[in-house]
């Protein structure tokens, strides 16, 4: 293909151009990227008056810490368990809402709404629904004999952060089902009706193949959403408790940091989650390029 | 093998619009009949609806002995290809002809047999590994066409399969369809609006306009003797040339005399329009020749009738006899006429 090029005249319109991105990118990612590394390195005395170098001693002290292990678990379950909710939850609405035809726009605007929602608004939000003492949800599960308290069940606690993170995601991921959903062909369903196929089979042996582009992408950009933006749900809901039960990576490395004030570690830890946000990325973007399946 | 039966077969939409009016149509077993029309004429509609992709809103449809109405696609045993022709791109070719029959439960040795038959028919054995996309058009309509027939279907449905394919191919493909359906003898529906694909495929024509037929018959019958003015100018080419009555009874020609009362418009065949007097009754029209467009085995004579501003087309072969701006007298015999009453459309006699 080909591509136009435009030539400015003089050196520095394209400096001058490309200025505010560069400066918004060194200013926001790579200062603060960097100071994260180099504090990652120093330890901090107790008063916070002095600090020294101890090479890669943070990061050998983290994994020997039975807390920080008990985080990456926890993270991993939460991560798994948020990705699978709000990704089955939003295909299985979209898959709804693209077999309506007037009330469609309706159905997908209204649907769109939670993603509008800060996190730690949704947070609140469920931790109001799911409060033991005059939440809805605990006064129906109390009903139906379960005895719901997520200040004292670990179990419970990481249910209301999964539910809570996911919803907002729902939504987001919705859009994009039902993008995909839109694109496949009507015949190719018709002709599988043709070929026998039932509504159920004709999801799985074609709807769903078709959609493994959409699906692949989400997964990625939902694992990376609940590491890494889930910190206002937590916040507002479980703190991290009962028993580091909810205690995610993000959240240690606030509660390390900002709570603990062991600066060290708290770097050391960003560092970690700088690097498995950059191992997701390159997966996804190889997996992109290969466009997955067809 | 089947024959399929429509009975007052009526389509309605939610909003009230109604796209099939009330359609009867006999297929025998075995026999390929076409529907023709122009875009919006209710043919691929009424095709979906024998497929059982849209409902049926009045009437009834019979395939073989029985009453389809309420089945489903699936179970009225009908195979279709679609004008995109809806591969599906996630499979090889070979799971693409295997997937109807293993949803039907045949033996893994049976499906194996069956898709190797089929792609040896369209030769297109090389390709089953392939997916849809290292295809060619002609390549992916052989598919297409093989997935309808591994299934040995009591009834093939063609919606539009050769609008997508370059005009060399299309021939080819049409050749080869025709050519399948003689040797299956499956019973065959199939929707085009290309009249020319129409006449030469169909052992039955069903020209439909407005979501009714205009006319049911051997590609000759309706040739030769359209029922209407509208089957009159959508079959041939090109169209068929419209002269008022009275402008031929005033060239002096005391031929007409013998047509219906109702009689005032005329259709002649651009074919029919001949530059020297042929023997036995005819007429003699002056005209003036605008345009001369050479299109190889025949030309085409763009003339203007004299003292009128009628538009008319001669099919001729080699060069006109004068050049463009010039009069030319060109005569039609008696035969030839096709009477037509202008307000109902329809033929007179």
């Amino acid at each position: 293909m080909q591509t136009k090029r435009m030539t400015f005249p003089g050196r520095w319109l394209p400096y001058a151009l490309l200025a505010p991105q560069v400066i918004v990118t060194l200013v926001f990612f790579i200062w603060p990227a960097s100071q994260a590394l180099y504090q990652s390195l120093l330890r901090e005395d107790a008063f916070g008056l002095s600090s020294s170098f101890v090479g890669l001693a943070n990061f050998s002290r983290l994994f020997d810490d039975a807390y920080y292990l008990n985080s990456l678990s926890v993270t991993a379950v939460f991560a798994i368990g948020t990705t699978l909710l709000s990704m089955s939850a939003a295909l299985l609405l979209a898959a709804t809402v693209n077999r309506l035809l007037r009330s469609r726009d309706a159905y997908t605007t209204l649907l769109v709404w939670p993603y509008a929602i800060a996190p730690a608004i949704a947070g609140v939000l469920w931790w109001f629904i799911f409060n033991p003492s005059i939440g809805i949800v605990p006064y129906v599960l109390d009903m139906l004999g379960y005895r719901w308290n997520h200040r004292t069940s670990g179990t419970d606690a990481m249910l209301l952060v999964i539910i809570a993170a996911a919803w907002k995601q729902i939504a987001y991921n919705f859009l994009f089902f039902l993008a995909g959903l839109q694109s496949i062909p009507q015949s190719l369903i018709e002709a599988a009706a043709i070929d026998g196929a039932g509504p159920v089979k004709r999801f799985w042996t074609i709807v769903f193949p078709l959609l493994t582009p959409t699906t692949f992408f989400l997964l990625v950009v939902n694992v990376v959403y609940a590491m890494f933006d889930t910190f206002g749900v937590i916040h507002a809901t479980t703190q991290g408790g009962p028993a580091q039960a909810t205690n995610i990576l993000v959240y240690k490395v606030y509660a390390d940091g900002f709570v603990g004030m062991n600066i060290g570690s708290s770097a050391a830890q960003s560092v970690i989650l700088m690097a498995i946000v950059i191992a997701l990325t390159v997966i996804q973007f190889r997996f992109i390029e290969r466009r997955v399946n067809y | 093998m089947a024959r399929i039966k429509l009975e007052g077969l009526k389509k309605t939409y939610a909003g009230g619009v109604q796209a099939v009016k009330g359609i009867d149509l006999e297929v025998a077993d075995g026999e390929f009949v076409v529907l023709v029309g122009p875009s919006g004429c209710g043919k691929s509609t009424l095709l979906r609806m024998v497929a059982g992709l849209e409902t049926i809103s009045e009437g009834r449809l019979e395939i073989g002995d029985s009453v389809v109405n309420d089945l489903e696609p699936a179970q009225r045993d009908i195979a279709m290809v679609f004008q995109n022709y809806a591969l599906y791109p996630h499979m090889t070719v070979f799971d693409n002809l295997a997937y109807g029959l293993k949803n039907r439960g045949f033996k893994r040795s049976e499906i194996e047999r069956r898709v190797q038959e089929a792609a040896r028919m369209l030769e297109i054995e090389d390709f089953l590994p392939r997916k849809p996309r290292q295809l060619s058009g002609g390549q992916r309509q052989r598919v297409a066409m093989g997935r309808a027939l591994v299934r040995e279907p009591a009834a093939f449905l063609f919606d539009e399969p050769l609008s997508n394919l370059d005009a060399k191919l299309r021939v080819q493909m049409r050749v080869e369809i025709k050519q399948l359906q003689r040797r299956l003898k499956t019973t065959s529906l199939y929707v085009t609006h290309d009249q020319l694909e129409a006449m030469t495929l169909g052992d039955r024509l069903v020209v439909l306009n407005g979501g009714r037929i205009e006319q049911v018959g051997t590609p000759m019958e309706i040739y030769a003797r359209p029922a209407s003015i509208f089957v009159a100018t959508f079959i041939g080419s090109p169209a068929m040339n419209l002269i008022p009555l009275d402008y031929l009874r005033e060239r002096g020609n005391g031929l007409l005399g013998d047509l219906p009362k109702s009689t005032d418009i005329v259709g002649i065949r651009p074919d029919d329009l001949h530059m020297q007097a042929p023997s036995g009754p005819h007429l003699v029209v002056d005209s003036t020749l605008e345009l001369f467009e050479a299109a190889g085995a025949e030309s085409h004579l763009y003339v203007r009738l004299a003292g009128s501003d009628q538009p008319s087309v001669i099919r001729t072969a080699g060069q006109p006899p004068v050049a463009e701006g010039e009069t030319l007298r060109f005569y039609v015999r008696r035969e030839a006429l096709h009477p037509f009453n202008r307000k109902s459309g329809k033929r007179t006699v």
